[in-house]
């Protein structure tokens, strides 16, 4: 085994191997290693290719900050192969590179072809001309680009969760700050949760050795014993309003509210910009420390450590003790050599910075310089410390603020707010960090995501995007996964120098960074898939009897049960049945129930009589119509308001409103849900339902638009005598709970008259037949109702003021632009709805509504036409969608029974 | 938006469980002006700091108030049953 001898702060288990495969081979890791490390042991250098060049790639940070090791994972792209535990049987796949990663074909095209040198602008300046060329581009593009490849059949097995959770106080980060930070938190008595997203607890002392890991064992168990939740590996991904933390572990999001944050985010290593800074086998001091301590593995034969602070001595040390060969550490720093590299007999060079990685494919050496002077040392394994930058990210979206020490050449923060503590001191670099590296030959990378260089860097500054705000936009500078983890700085430092100017005046600005802090699966924004659906007391009978249940809004509904046209001859010739349940049902009572309605509707309720029903539409402020239904008396103080299907929660809101508004005496009461309905229609209709009430349905007892409270088949209901599909009918509201009951009394009383049950789609072609608008369908939110056809309904001459009168009396002066009419089709074709209305050539209106209809042998619809076409008779031409023209003429009046005689019989 | 609205019946609650009824203002008591009818009907002052504003609380006791909050803070300043705010 390829591993150094057992220690304490190991995330290894020794006893267990686990196998999976990476790109089909089959490689075996110890529970407990991550993808990356697992395969690093194995003897797997290169991870995976550029995003633009294809260049081949290493481990760089084995923390989760850079692009580096992105893999595929069991059809999941863009996963972080240094933060993935391994499991037994898992699938790791490359991405970005083809055919293979070993040899790419884009990396050879860009290798070979210095013209192809795609720098900075190279996508707005490369592919404008010939413009025709772009489909072809693309096509290219969008294949070369990209993290992975999303597999469209892919289905996911697993349930994505999210949980609420309230704490007294949360700390984000388990270094040893915040692990201090929780103990006293929660020995005070406080409810303390701690989050931390490394594999383990501790932060930098978990691969600082021997010691490091003792003490962070000994905090993380203190922590645990004061009765600290620690939710690990798990991370934070923003800081919101009202100290809102959303926390993803594993397939859960918990919405953290917390009294109180602790930010206690520490410090990310930076990397070096020089020549080949990106060669496979040049990676940061706490990647090779956390390969060495964490996971025992021995990172390479021959190292040399690039510093600018202590980190990299640390680094150093933990390698020889490794029983790597350190040939040196490189310091920019002036100074003595360092004791504990004496100790080792590691040379320490003083002001000597590095110019170029050597290798093809991988790092067999570096050139380091001091002035003029040059030296040029062999390794396989390069390690920078190039400084840290604080992870300011939280404490921005905080609503704190950040600003920057000079001494310490680090940000720190300026302004905390309230509900907000930072934890644990910044640990900045005191000396001055070499932007990037002169006379070295080939790519100075700044950012790794985007493959960004210092050359791209500078000609954004030289194209006059003089400050990273700007310049981020242009390059893409910390925009990739990484968000500016391993870029933020360095490009800072670039443009700096770009500008002439001393990077501790801090010109360049800095980038916000914004949520989410990790890149983050939208399976896990979106939780588990609900799909809330509402279904009426008789959806099964309708399911089980061949209802083809489709979507209506929020509810289901049979859009017929597969002879549509049999059901509408039905209605027609003698019974038919629908479920109308899904309609907004409101209750209005109290003294001022007829005022408030008389105020809320463009016509009167105040002089209607008991037991009457009334069709009306409500009208927004601006006159447009928002709703329609039937308002029935129920007694002087009581009003029965039905709405349409996907209007009940808006209309419920809109009447409370104005209830609230002009705090009139009245109470509004939503019972949509509580109360059934279906409409009987048909000429049979009051023969079949006599047979099961006592309820007088004469024609002189009960007429046209009666409304009236009766016993049917034992059950208490409200009748209204409304005709919305044309023929006799009586819409019967009876309580939820005895739909079914009664939904199956009245199919068996229909028998002998061979009912049908119909759905939707006849109920749309009978509606149209009476040239019965649907709101939101025939209307939009531009339709009010003078220019709908609808004048007879606007009370202009009400005494009181009405919701929309103003704006009505505005249009009434106007005059009207557009009328909503019917047509008849003249040839027999049926345009679609949505076809155009159009005069000489140009498109005038549309088609909103549009049928063959059987019973009269012709095709009928609605359309809006302009105001000087809206005459009966005016030949109109509706331009289909399949290109077809359309002639058609106006009709104002009902296609079906215009004098209403079938309704009222 | 995520901060913590305090509805007068049910308590401090996560603002999504209430929908924004938009700004108070006050309605024309006549078309005659037309174009104070049009600022009221298309207008809203969009104040850069304290507003007094309609709230519905959807998910709780389904009831209107009225809430005075800084729109540049989302601080609620004061909550109020319609018409009470101070």
């Amino acid at each position: 085994m390829n591993r150094l001898a057992e220690r304490r702060g190991e995330l290894i288990d020794r006893g267990r191997t686990v196998t999976f495969s990476w790109r089909g081979r089959t490689v075996e890791g110890l529970a407990g290693d991550t993808v990356a490390s697992a395969l690093y042991a194995d003897g797997i250098r290169v991870f995976s290719r550029s995003f633009k060049y294809h260049r081949p790639r290493g481990l760089l940070c084995c923390g989760g900050q850079c692009p580096n090791c992105l893999v595929q994972v069991d059809g999941d792209p863009a996963v972080r192969a240094c933060m993935t535990p391994i499991e037994q049987g898992m699938q790791v796949e490359h991405i970005n590179a083809w055919p293979s990663l070993e040899r790419d074909a884009l990396h050879a095209l860009a290798s070979a072809t210095p013209a192809f040198g795609m720098q900075v602008g190279f996508y707005y300046k490369t592919f404008m001309r010939p413009r025709w060329a772009w489909k072809y581009y693309e096509k290219f593009l969008r294949s070369a680009a990209g993290l992975g490849k999303l597999d469209p059949n892919h289905r996911r097995d697993r349930r994505y969760e999210k949980v609420h959770r309230h704490v007294d106080v949360l700390v984000i980060g388990g270094g040893e700050s915040g692990l201090e930070a929780a103990l006293a938190a929660a020995r005070d008595g406080r409810d303390t949760a701690l989050v931390e997203e490394g594999l383990a607890l501790g932060g930098r002392l978990a691969f600082s050795g021997i010691d490091g890991a003792n003490r962070a064992a000994d905090l993380a168990a203190a922590a645990r014993e004061a009765g600290v939740e620690i939710l690990q590996p798990a991370w934070a991904g923003g800081v919101y309003e009202g100290n809102l933390v959303p926390v993803y572990q594993g397939d859960t999001m918990y919405r953290f509210r917390a009294g109180e944050i602790v930010l206690a985010t520490g410090v990310i290593e930076q990397p070096l910009v020089f020549a080949g800074n990106d060669l496979p086998g040049v990676m940061l001091g706490s990647a090779a420390r956390r390969l060495v301590n964490q996971f025992r593995i021995v990172p390479g034969e021959e190292a040399v450590v690039l510093t600018v602070d202590d980190l990299g001595i640390e680094a150093a040390c933990d390698l020889a003790d490794a029983g790597v060969a350190v040939s040196a550490v490189v310091d920019t720093r002036e100074g003595e050599t360092d004791e504990r590299l004496g100790v080792y007999g590691i040379e320490h060079l003083h002001g000597f910075a590095p110019v170029q990685a050597r290798g093809r494919g991988a790092v067999s050496g570096v050139v380091v310089a001091r002035g003029g002077e040059r030296r040029s040392l062999s390794a396989d394994l390069l390690v920078m410390s190039g400084g840290t930058v604080a992870q300011y990210g939280t404490l921005v979206q905080s609503g704190g603020s950040i600003r920057y020490d000079a001494e310490r050449r680090i940000y720190v923060p300026a302004d905390v707010p309230a509900g907000v503590r930072v934890a644990g001191e910044p640990v900045g670099t005191t000396s001055a960090v070499p932007a990037c590296a002169d006379g070295g030959k080939g790519k100075q990378f700044v950012c790794y995501c985007e493959d960004v260089t210092t050359k791209d860097v500078n000609l954004s500054v030289k194209e006059g995007f003089a400050s990273l705000e700007l310049s981020k936009r242009y390059t893409t500078v910390t925009m990739g996964p990484c968000q500016g983890k391993m870029c933020h700085r360095n490009s800072g430092l670039v443009m700096a120098r770009e500008l002439g100017v001393d990077p501790d005046e801090q010109r360049v600005g800095v980038t916000t960074a914004r949520p989410p802090h990790n890149p983050t699966s939208f399976s896990l924004l979106a939780g588990r898939g609900y799909e809330p659906v509402k279904r009426t007391s008789v959806h099964h009978w309708h399911a089980d009897r061949g209802g083809k249940m489709l979507w209506a809004g929020d509810w289901k509904r049979p859009y017929d049960y597969g002879t549509p046209e049999d059901e509408t001859a039905a209605v027609h010739e003698s019974l038919g049945l629908i479920d109308v349940s899904t309609l907004g049902k409101l209750i209005v009572r109290g003294p001022d129930a007829a005022a408030f309605l008389e105020r809320i509707y463009p016509n009167r309720y105040g002089d209607m009589k008991l037991a009457r029903v009334r069709y009306g539409i409500v009208c927004g402020d601006d006159g447009s119509i928002l709703d329609d239904g039937t308002v029935a008396r129920l007694s002087e103080t009581e009003f029965y308001v039905t709405t349409t299907s996907s209007g009940a929660g808006g209309m419920e809101q809109w009447f409370t409103w104005w209830n609230a508004v002009w705090g009139m005496d009245c109470q509004i009461v939503n019972v949509t849900s509580a109360i059934a309905a279906f409409n009987l229609a048909g000429p049979n209709a009051r023969t079949a339902l006599s047979g099961l009430t006592d309820f007088d349905l004469s024609n002189d007892a009960f007429p046209y638009l009666g409304a009236g409270h009766a016993e049917v088949a034992g059950v208490p209901c409200l009748l209204l005598r409304i005709g919305f599909v044309g023929e006799l009918g009586y819409e019967i509201h009876c309580p939820a709970a005895a739909g079914e009951h009664l939904w199956e009394a009245l199919m068996a009383a229909g028998e002998s008259f061979s009912v049908k049950p119909f759905g939707l789609e006849p109920q749309r072609v009978l509606r149209l037949e009476k040239m019965h608008v649907i709101v939101g369908q025939d209307t939009n939110a531009e339709s009010q109702p003078l220019e709908a056809g609808m004048p007879w309904i606007v009370k202009l001459d009400k005494e009181n003021d009405w919701i929309g009168r103003y704006s009505i009396e505005w249009y009434q002066t106007r005059g009207n632009r557009a009328s909503l009419v019917g047509f008849e089709g003249s040839n027999g074709a049926v345009p679609k709805e949505g076809a155009q209305v159009v005069v000489n050539g140009e498109p005038v209106g549309r088609v909103t509504s549009s049928r063959f209809s059987r019973r009269l042998g012709k095709a009928i619809g609605i359309a809006w036409v302009p105001a000087d076409l809206s005459a009966e008779g005016t030949a109109i031409t509706l331009s289909d969608p399949s290109g077809a023209s359309i002639p058609a003429s106006v009709t104002l009046r009902a296609f079906y029974d215009p004098d209403q005689e079938r309704l009222r019989s | 938006m995520s901060f913590l609205l305090e509805c007068p019946n049910c308590g401090r609650r996560p603002v999504d469980e209430y929908a924004y009824g938009g700004e108070v203002t006050v309605r024309p008591k006549s078309a005659d002006d037309a174009r104070a009818l049009f600022s009221y009907l298309y207008f809203r002052k969009n104040e850069a700091g304290p507003q007094r504003e309609w709230w519905f609380h959807s998910s709780g006791c389904r009831e209107w108030f009225q809430a005075e909050r800084d729109t540049r803070s989302n601080e609620v300043v004061q909550v109020a049953p319609p018409g009470g705010l101070t």
